[in-house]
């Protein structure tokens, strides 16, 4: 079946047990979370959770109305068909042997990457950008041979009137 | 005013105007039981299990109109509400649970008797709370009420560490509450109300379909009103029956998998729907792809979640049954309806070809001839609770209803054991009512000892087992899927009921022959005290008609 990617930016409560609470919202109705950034906003009260979900087109109106039925959810804001910005944030620990160490600088460069820890056999990059970017940079590092990723989920804002 | 923690918690289930909570004792409520004792504005009923306690707080709640309590102690008191909890989440019925705690200190270090509550009751739940901080109980308490009972009602749950029980503070009144991530919608779209006037005005086949939305928002009289206005049969689902009287004419009984011959051709042939309260559950619909094939369909539910989750509806109102339909009524106004002769004619003719029936010749009691004297000789009055299987089903289809809160029973979850508790939460909230669990042998057993809470606190409940010596509905299922292999069904060894009933010093009666059934049934209602009757009906005796699971609902089993 057809699956669309939905980008959600969640206002909630911030108070033990609301992750438990969607992450259960979830997996009780066998909806899929494909990312998830959980952090403070400038609210001391409130959180934002942004979340990358993969589903049919008529389950994310169940999924948003399902989110908006808990109590501590303030608001769910459906970013997917407005203007925003997004970022997710990955660090690839990559096989740089000698012979390999200009070709991945060359990656790092285009890809606009940094170099942040460096060792004889390693490189670990930092990238930061969207998934299209995170999905491009690590298909090319692949055949250095990647030893670890460590990656955030996608977080996002609406641009200036996209609430 | 200085208070311990216990004592604000009485105090607020007070203040929401309950008088009567239902509980079990241990370790960590001994404090709130000490305070319990020591007052007099809240009875509590000591129950023989926590499960009892929340079915009968959830009937309380459902025969009072109010919310329900019950109060349980930690650990496995808290556990064994679970089901009575599940069942009550089904059928969105507003009671808040007390639960006790390990003390603050305690928790997360695998206590004795600790258990997460909130984390295990979270899926079936409206919402939950730990309180951890003495100054915030009293207002916690007061959101667990307004949860519980506004909105989509629906049970809440607050666990209670035994230290904040304990803790003396200067207490205040809480101010009311407001959530910033809370507002339920109670005012309807009035564009969608005048389309719903213009369906009707189109409609040649309508017809209203109430579910438990209907009851608890307590739009029984607009509903007929509506009915009556464009002349629209009504049918209900199981949770709907009595939201319209099922003596009226217009009545078409229950919908669904063992709905009347005519509900279900109804529903099959119409071209307009009018849903109310009702979330178009598989035991209703049968195959979604078959169900209603030519009708539009109007849904009004106060949860948004409902709309579009299993049914695809072309006219959606978001917020309360009565407020919407108050709306509607007043939008129809004085404007002439049809009176669609030709289609309740169709209906009447569906009626009289395929009736509910079944054949009480012979020696042996059928079900249905019991609930059908017991409707005749409480008048339709009493208020009936049932267990679960097809002693629920024959109750829903024999007994008519014409009063909304009249018919109490585990929906949604179908969990077996919730009648005779249930009788009891009813029967405290409506003292002078004549209130009857219509029980299975199978499931009178799973809450039995709820016999001893009856007679203990003198509430007088009638109970009429249907006792067919076998786990009724699902035999039906074997004998018609599986080839009637009777797999653990036969329920053969099963206790001396009028024994059983004397043992906890209630009265029992037994009858085995149709002529006796009214005299049983008499003699039972009218004794004082609570009182067992044990009925020998015909064993293989089913519930018809029946769709099949994932049928077409006019694709019947008939008799
Ligand atoms: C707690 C629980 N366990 C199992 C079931 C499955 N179940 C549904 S109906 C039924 C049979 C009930 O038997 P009885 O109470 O004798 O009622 P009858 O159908 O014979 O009238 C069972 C086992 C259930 N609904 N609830
Ligand atoms: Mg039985």
């Amino acid at each position: 079946m057809k699956t669309d990617r939905y980008l959600l930016s969640i206002l909630v409560d911030d108070e033990p047990g609301v992750l438990s609470r969607i992450a259960g919202l979830f997996s009780s109705r066998a909806f899929n979370i494909d990312s998830l950034s959980v952090a403070n906003t400038t609210e001391p009260e409130i959180s934002r959770i942004t979340m990358v979900t993969r589903c049919e087109p008529h389950i994310i109106e169940q999924i948003k109305k399902q989110l908006n039925k808990l109590i501590n959810v303030i608001t769910v804001n459906d970013l997917t068909d407005k203007k925003y910005v997004q970022r997710q944030l990955a660090l690839i620990k990559v096989n740089a042997q000698p012979e390999k160490r200009a070709e991945i600088l060359r990656i790092v460069d285009i890809f606009r990457c940094k170099i942040v820890d460096v060792g004889l056999s390693h490189y670990t990059i930092e990238m930061s950008g969207n998934s299209d970017k995170h999905d491009a940079i690590i298909s090319l590092l692949t055949p250095m041979g990647i030893i670890e990723i460590a990656s955030t989920g996608t977080i996002a804002l609406a641009r200036e009137n996209g609430r | 005013m200085k208070l311990t923690g216990a004592q604000i918690l009485l105090k607020m289930i007070k203040e929401e105007g309950i008088d009567t909570i239902f509980g079990y004792p241990g370790g960590a409520v001994i404090d709130i039981y000490d305070a319990i004792a020591k007052q007099n504005q809240v009875k509590h009923i000591l129950v023989r299990h926590e499960q009892g306690a929340v079915h009968a707080a959830d009937a309380y709640a459902r025969a009072n109109k109010s919310v329900g309590v019950a109060l349980v102690t930690s650990g496995p008191g808290a556990t064994n509400t679970v089901t009575g909890i599940a069942s009550a989440h089904s059928d969105s019925i507003p009671i808040v649970i007390f639960t006790g705690q390990v003390p603050t200190g305690l928790i997360g270090n695998d206590a004795f008797q600790e258990v997460d509550t909130v984390g295990i009751t979270r899926p079936c739940t409206k919402h939950n709370y730990l309180v951890k901080d003495i100054n915030r109980l009293a207002s916690t308490i007061k959101e667990a009420f307004h949860l519980a009972s506004s909105g989509r009602p629906g049970p809440v749950l607050v666990d209670l560490p035994k230290d904040i029980m304990q803790t003396i503070i200067d207490f205040k009144k809480p101010a009311n509450v407001s959530l910033k991530s809370y507002r339920p919608n109670y005012k309807p779209n009035k564009k969608q109300l005048t389309k719903v006037v213009e369906l009707i005005q189109n409609a040649k086949k309508p017809v209203i379909f109430a579910g438990g939305g209907v009851i608890l928002s307590k739009a029984s009289e607009q509903i007929t009103t509506l009915a009556k206005m464009a002349n629209i049969p009504v049918t209900g689902s199981l949770m709907g029956l009595g939201a319209f009287p099922g003596s009226d004419p217009l009545w078409l009984g229950m919908l669904g998998m063992h709905g009347t011959y005519r509900a279900n051709m109804s529903i099959g042939n119409c071209d307009l729907i009018i849903a109310a309260g009702v979330r178009f559950d598989d035991r209703v619909t049968g195959s979604i792809d078959t169900f209603a094939p030519h009708a539009k369909i109007v849904q009004i539910d106060i949860d948004p979640t409902s709309i579009h989750k299993n049914i695809k509806v072309q006219c959606p109102i978001v917020g309360d049954c009565k407020t919407a339909l108050e709306g509607i009524i007043q939008l129809m106004g004085n404007k002439t309806f049809d009176r669609h002769s030709e289609w309740i004619g169709q209906i009447q003719e569906w009626k009289e070809t395929t009736p509910l029936r079944y054949d009480q010749g012979g020696k042996i009691v059928k079900p249905q001839f019991v609930i059908e004297k017991l409707y005749e000789l409480t008048k339709g009055e009493a208020i009936i609770t049932t267990e679960v299987g097809q002693n629920q089903m024959w109750a829903a289809q024999y007994y008519h209803f014409d009063k909304p809160n009249h018919f109490i029973t585990s929906g949604g979850l179908g969990a077996m054991g919730f009648g005779l508790p249930a009788a009891i939460g009813a029967k405290a909230a409506c003292p002078d009512k004549l209130v009857v669990d219509v029980a299975g042998d199978g499931s009178i057993q799973m809450n039995i000892q709820e016999l001893m809470t009856a007679v203990e606190s003198e509430l007088d409940v009638k109970i009429v087992i249907l006792n067919n010596q076998y786990l009724g509905m699902v035999r039906q299922w074997q004998e018609l899927f599986y080839d009637k292999v009777y797999s653990s069904t036969a329920m053969v060894n099963a206790p001396d009921f009028v024994k059983l009933a004397e043992a906890y010093g209630a009265k029992g009666l037994r009858c085995d022959k149709p002529d006796e059934v009214e005299a049983t049934l008499s003699e039972g209602l009218n004794s004082k005290g609570t009182i067992v009757m044990d009925f020998i009906v015909d064993r293989e005796e089913s519930v018809y008609p029946m769709v099949p699971a994932g049928q077409a609902i006019t694709e019947m089993l008939l008799v």
